[in-house]
């Protein structure tokens, strides 16, 4: 099997954009093939991560206009929708093509056109991945949180105050991230004072409705030196995918997310690495609830104590284990089909030295992409080459 | 236990009775379901239908949301129920996630509920408006359960 590497990445501005997905797409894509130093039409695969342009914007065959618009054809073109984590399984299926041989030269762009609706319209197309037994009782991701959050912190006897500092800690990464949506620290008091939006979280606890888009180029690792010098690739060490149950109420522990750890158990092995031994991370905190989920089933913490370790600052950006440098969803937007792209581009930053101001101390870094409420899971693992 | 009539999508049977069922599904390993599946969580064939409505149950967690979907009343107060199946059953946790009902007194309000509350699963005609959110009116049945506090 080959190994895979990363060799050029890009992300729009996220936030409130006049651009629709197709122009979102071909933006993040024609910067992706500049880093590379590369042209369309040298692509085998081309891959686009979206969950939902047919629902929002009424433009499907997203792939084949980007590929039309970057002068790709004729590259295998195909979409890749996992939900939330449509990002995460587009990663995976770019690493899969140059693993099998299949392609030589993948391009992946993850984007999603969603600030032209409403909060209520857009939270219902993101609902109707529930099943119908959840939908009819007008069930939303945000509310799936609130009842997480709740028995999450009876379980195991955790402040409310700790769920807050995670929308603080991000929102303080997010400043330094030139592309985020939000470039603005709140307080904790701003936090817990916010509105209420599923009991007990509040809006500051939710990631905001994004448009944007993000890209990533793969190639075999044998010959990624002949596109850019050795010190800016990554290989992508470790990935692995997992499925939880459809209905969340049927989990045996509705606070431990199952495809989190199984799919990051296959990225460990491939890998060769343990929890210990990730430098930094990326994890999917649509709801700040889902960072201490999270970061406990990926191993990094104890079960029930993934809260403790914001309280004490081991995930910040100068703690042992940076979580979200880039802002995460929370401040820097969660345009579904980019998210789980975007995750990898700021650990391909990172562990490749050009994070700028976010930099932090990483050879190894570790990205988690959830869809649905920990439904479909993707985890992937990169090394830097410096 | 006993079988009825289900409609495998949504959850819902009906008895013969004016009042449809809250009906799980029940497999050859002795596993309940809610809703139904085809097999059991540890592939077990299906071997007949539990009415959920003959169990009590305990608030697992709730929430109250103030930002619901089209058709979705607001506030939405819901909770994730485990039912009491009896000291004969050992599968796994059967449990429902349903809205709290109103109090019936006029206000709209739903009943207060908090982990542990008992409760107990009452019918509604229509759980949510379809067709207002983006989800196909004809797709699935919108009518079913809600939980209320059992007197204790």
């Amino acid at each position: 099997m080959e190994r895979v590497a990363i060799i050029g990445a890009s992300m729009t501005q996220f936030g409130q954009r006049d651009a629709w997905v197709r122009e979102l797409l071909a933006e993040a894509g024609a910067a992706a093939l500049d880093d590379a130093g590369i042209d369309g039409d040298d692509l085998d695969h081309l891959y686009v991560s979206n969950m939902a342009s047919g629902e929002f914007e009424g433009q499907t065959g997203v792939p084949n206009a980007l590929a039309h618009d970057l002068a790709a054809t004729p590259a295998y073109t195909a979409r890749i929708d996992q939900t939330s984590s449509s990002g995460g399984a587009g990663v995976y299926a770019a690493w899969q093509s140059i693993a099998s041989g299949a392609s030589d030269l993948t391009m992946l762009v993850g984007g999603e056109k969603m600030t032209h609706r409403t909060t209520a319209e857009a939270t219902d197309v993101i609902a109707s991945l529930t099943h119908p037994v959840e939908y009819k009782q007008g069930v939303t991701l945000p509310s799936f949180a609130g009842l997480t959050a709740r028995l999450y912190l009876d379980t195991y006897d955790a402040p409310r105050e700790s769920l807050g500092k995670v929308a603080v800690k991000n929102h303080r990464n997010g400043v330094d991230n030139p592309h985020a949506q939000f470039r603005k620290e709140v307080d904790l008091d701003t936090v817990l004072d916010s509105p209420i939006v599923a009991d007990p979280l509040r809006l500051y606890d939710f990631c905001p409705i994004t448009d944007g888009s993000a890209a990533l180029v793969f190639c075999p690792e044998s010959v990624a030196a002949e596109y850019v010098p050795e010190d800016e690739y990554a290989v992508v060490s470790g990935i692995g995918g997992a499925t939880d149950t459809h209905v969340v109420h049927e989990r045996a522990d509705p606070t431990t997310m199952g495809g989190v750890a199984d799919s990051s158990d296959i990225a460990y092995e491939m890998a060769g690495i343990g929890p210990d031994d990730v430098d930094v991370a990326e994890l999917h905190d649509m709801f700040t609830i889902l960072e201490f989920l999270q970061s406990e089933d990926l191993g990094f913490f104890e079960k029930g104590e993934g809260w403790k370790a914001v309280e004490e600052g081991v995930t910040d950006r100068d703690g042992d284990l940076p979580i979200n440098t880039s802002g995460g969803l929370k401040s820097k937007g969660h345009p579904l089909g980019a998210s789980g792209v975007a995750q990898v581009y700021e650990i391909y930053k990172q562990v490749t030295g050009d994070a700028g101001a976010r930099q932090v101390d990483a050879e190894t870094g570790l990205a988690c992409n959830v869809g649905g409420f920990g439904n479909c899971v993707t985890t992937a693992i990169l090394e830097g080459n410096q | 236990m006993s079988d009825h009539e289900t409609d495998d999508a949504t959850g819902m049977g009906q008895s013969g009775d004016e009042e449809p069922t809250f009906a799980a599904a029940e497999y050859a390993d002795g596993a309940v379901t809610y809703p139904p599946h085809t097999v059991s969580p540890t592939g077990a064939e299906r071997v007949g239908t539990v009415d959920l409505r003959e169990y009590e149950g305990h608030v697992l967690t709730w929430t109250t949301s103030t930002a619901t979907p089209p058709g979705v009343r607001e506030p939405n107060t819901l909770a994730i129920v485990e039912f009491d199946m009896g000291p004969a059953y050992d599968g796994p946790a059967v449990r429902a996630l349903g809205q709290i009902a109103e109090r019936g007194d006029g206000s709209e309000e739903a009943f207060d509920v908090d982990i542990g509350d008992r409760v107990e699963p009452v019918y509604a005609a229509e759980l949510r408006e379809p067709g207002a959110g983006i989800r196909e009116p004809e797709s699935q049945a919108w009518d079913g359960f809600r939980f209320r506090p059992v007197d204790e």
